[in-house]
């Protein structure tokens, strides 16, 4: 008690009352201690982030100049009016949107049933397992990957000679889209695994029993209840893999054939090859494009609505 | 889909077979006993609650009724047919769930004709029925909104329309009312009451509290520790008391032993006098509740009774300072009753 009473008067005090003071003024302005919290990555995320997306628009909207090469700050939309009216890079688009879209649907036509043992079957060490096991190809390199998945598919690779040992003939997949679609699903699996699991387990159990207690048998459960409930998971999932393999190029170079090109190919070839940034730009916003329109849609079916 | 609805199970069973019978039941996880060994018949048409403390094994024998849970032992009939094979789908029983289990991305009405639109009826139909029985549950035009847009009360009706619409023969309600205030709650029984009249169904009813048990049930049956302490209708169980866990489960344990006699006597029948005949002894404690007081008082032969008194004419006043004074407690033979040992 003696210890206590001398504290008070010691030069222990001002500081006290510093820290009243202090504490009472974030108390009354709440304001203030998010603006402290959000400030840094507020910044980073205006400067870096929206920043480069707006110099990237601009500059899609410029020329560069056939003799000078030099960039002409003109405002015109020739650009885009090459990209829509030229049919090689059309189908450049349309490839890097369809290839996309397929393995979207693949990622979750394979997440599915997984994340659903994961999240409702499976006891905790199993689960924890399948986590490590889902979780463990992101450890490595996404180059190795790809290089693994060339030597599987290659004409003389582990997938044709197991096929030969079995006497099934061989498959003619490397260097082609469809080594390219693969390898894309393997790679971005993860990403929509995770999403789809988290939906999946915060389904209360109550609520399956409620539909069977209903009458509905498991196929109309999963179809009414699982899936609209796993739904914004599945969005989720897919704006990962929608979206990394919209903008990735290292899989079409490394594992495509010659008419695997993707937007990113076209991208990386104009700004390193023939030093036009400008149409680059204008190359790289269909992508955004795409991904706007396609969450518009997303939330047009209410995957939103449920999260 | 068929346009008819297949025959409910059971519906062309043998009259005069009870709707439930349980036989055998056990039910264990790992090395804790749900439920050890339980047989039950319950009547159609009646009111019947499971009433016990957490724990007691009463929520694990509807969800085995339900088919939920499966017994590792034992046969669950229903209206004189085996399902213990059966899956819960397949059987003609429809649960009011504890935390409600509405589906959140389906409107009310859609909740409700849920059960309705899995066996393919018509979309004509299935709104009538639907509408008819949120008018029924005194939800009318409510059928639009999202479960979240709705009141604990509501979504306790939503949960019982959505349930009554397919009109079972059976139907299992787990503690519905537990999440609701009291004075909805008192309301409510007295709904879920006339409501099972109107029906005429039998109702399984869940409770932990033993006025609900006892207002509402026709019969009740009382748990403790995955076994039936006593099955009876309320003023059986109540005034009869087969063990001590029941006496004291079921309104107030005053319990005393008397010339080597282990008998109850239930505070309302106590007469509290300031003289005269009975048992001496001292107002431990005084709590007033309002309409009447419950004194605790300590008697010199030992033991303690709660004796509770109408606040007739006397104001709380009066109640609380009758704190520490000498009475004495007398009250007539046939209001005791004798019970046994627990069963440990």
């Amino acid at each position: 008690m003696a210890v206590r009473a001398a504290d008070l008067q010691t030069p222990g005090r001002p500081l006290r009352a510093a820290r009243l003071r202090l504490t009472g003024f974030f108390w009354s302005h709440p304001w203030t201690k998010a603006l402290l919290l959000l400030g840094p990555p507020l910044l980073a995320f205006g400067l870096v982030y929206l920043a480069s997306l707006v110099a990237l628009f601009v500059s899609s909207f410029w020329t560069v100049n056939p003799f000078t090469t030099e960039i002409e700050h003109a405002w015109n939309l020739g650009n885009f009016r090459t990209i829509f009216e030229s049919p090689a890079y059309r189908t450049i688009a349309f490839r890097t949107i369809g290839i996309a879209a397929a393995v979207t649907i693949t990622d979750a036509i394979l997440a599915f049933p997984l994340g659903y043992f994961m999240a409702r079957v499976a006891r905790p060490r199993t689960r924890a397992m399948l986590f490590v096991a889902v979780l463990l190809p992101l450890w490595s390199s996404y180059l190795i990957r790809v290089y693994i998945w060339r030597l599987i598919l290659d004409q003389d690779g582990i997938l044709n000679w197991t096929l030969g040992k079995l006497g099934l003939g061989s498959v003619g997949l490397a260097y082609s889209n469809w080594a390219v679609w693969i390898i894309f699903s393997y790679v971005w699996l993860p990403f929509m695994i995770l999403p789809v699991f988290g939906a999946l387990e915060r389904i209360p159990e109550s609520l399956l029993e409620a539909s069977r207690d209903l009458g509905a048998g498991g196929f109309q459960t999963l179809r009414r209840v699982v899936l609209p409930l796993a739904l914004p998971g599945v969005v989720a999932g897919s704006i990962f893999t929608f979206s990394l393999t919209l903008g990735d190029y290292v899989t079409p170079l490394l594992a495509g054939g010659a008419s695997s090109q993707f937007i990113g190919n076209v991208v990386y070839q104009s700004v390193g090859i023939s030093n036009n940034v400008p149409f680059a730009a204008a190359f790289a916003t269909i992508p955004l494009a795409v991904m706007a329109v396609y969450l518009l849609i997303a939330r047009k079916l209410g995957a939103f609505e449920a999260m | 889909m068929a346009t008819q609805a297949p025959a409910r199970p059971g519906a062309s069973s043998a009259a005069g077979a009870p709707a439930v019978r349980l036989t055998g039941i056990r039910r264990t996880y790992g090395e804790v006993v749900a439920i050890a060994g339980l047989d039950l018949d319950i009547a159609d048409g009646e009111f019947f609650t499971l009433l016990g403390p957490s724990g007691s094994g009463k929520t694990t024998t509807l969800r085995v009724i339900a088919g939920f849970e499966r017994p590792d032992a034992g046969h669950v009939e229903l209206q004189g047919r085996d399902v213990t094979n059966v899956a819960p789908s397949e059987r003609p029983v429809n649960t009011v769930f504890q935390d409600y289990a509405l589906f959140p991305h389906m409107s009310v009405v859609e909740n409700v004709e849920y059960g309705l639109r899995v066996k393919g009826i018509g979309r004509k139909e299935r709104r009538e029925r639907a509408e008819e029985v949120l008018a029924r549950v005194r939800l009318p035009g409510l059928g639009a909104r999202k479960p979240i847009q709705l009141s604990g009360g509501q979504r306790q009706r939503v949960a019982l329309a959505r349930a009554i619409v397919n009109r079972p023969p059976l139907l299992l309600l787990d503690e519905p009312l537990g999440a609701l205030d009291l004075k909805l709650r008192q309301e409510m029984q007295v709904f879920l009451k006339e409501l099972q009249r109107e029906l005429g169904i039998t109702f399984v009813y869940v409770t932990h509290d033993q006025e609900e048990a006892l207002t509402m049930s026709d019969r009740l049956a009382v748990f403790n520790e995955g076994r039936i302490e006593q099955i009876g209708t309320p003023a059986d169980v109540y005034e009869h008391p087969e063990t001590e866990f029941v006496a004291g489960f079921v309104g107030v344990s005053n319990i005393l032993e008397r010339d080597g006699r282990r008998f109850i006597v239930r505070p309302e029948k106590i007469l509290m006098t300031e003289t005269g005949d009975g048992e001496a002894g001292v107002v431990k404690e005084v709590v007033y509740v309002g309409g009447f007081t419950r004194y605790i008082v300590d008697l010199d032969a030992g033991g303690e009774l709660v004796v509770v008194r109408q606040n007739l004419e006397s104001s709380s006043q009066d109640a609380l300072e009758e704190r520490g004074k000498r009475v004495r407690l007398s009250w007539r033979p046939e209001h005791t009753y004798d019970i046994g040992r627990d069963r440990a």
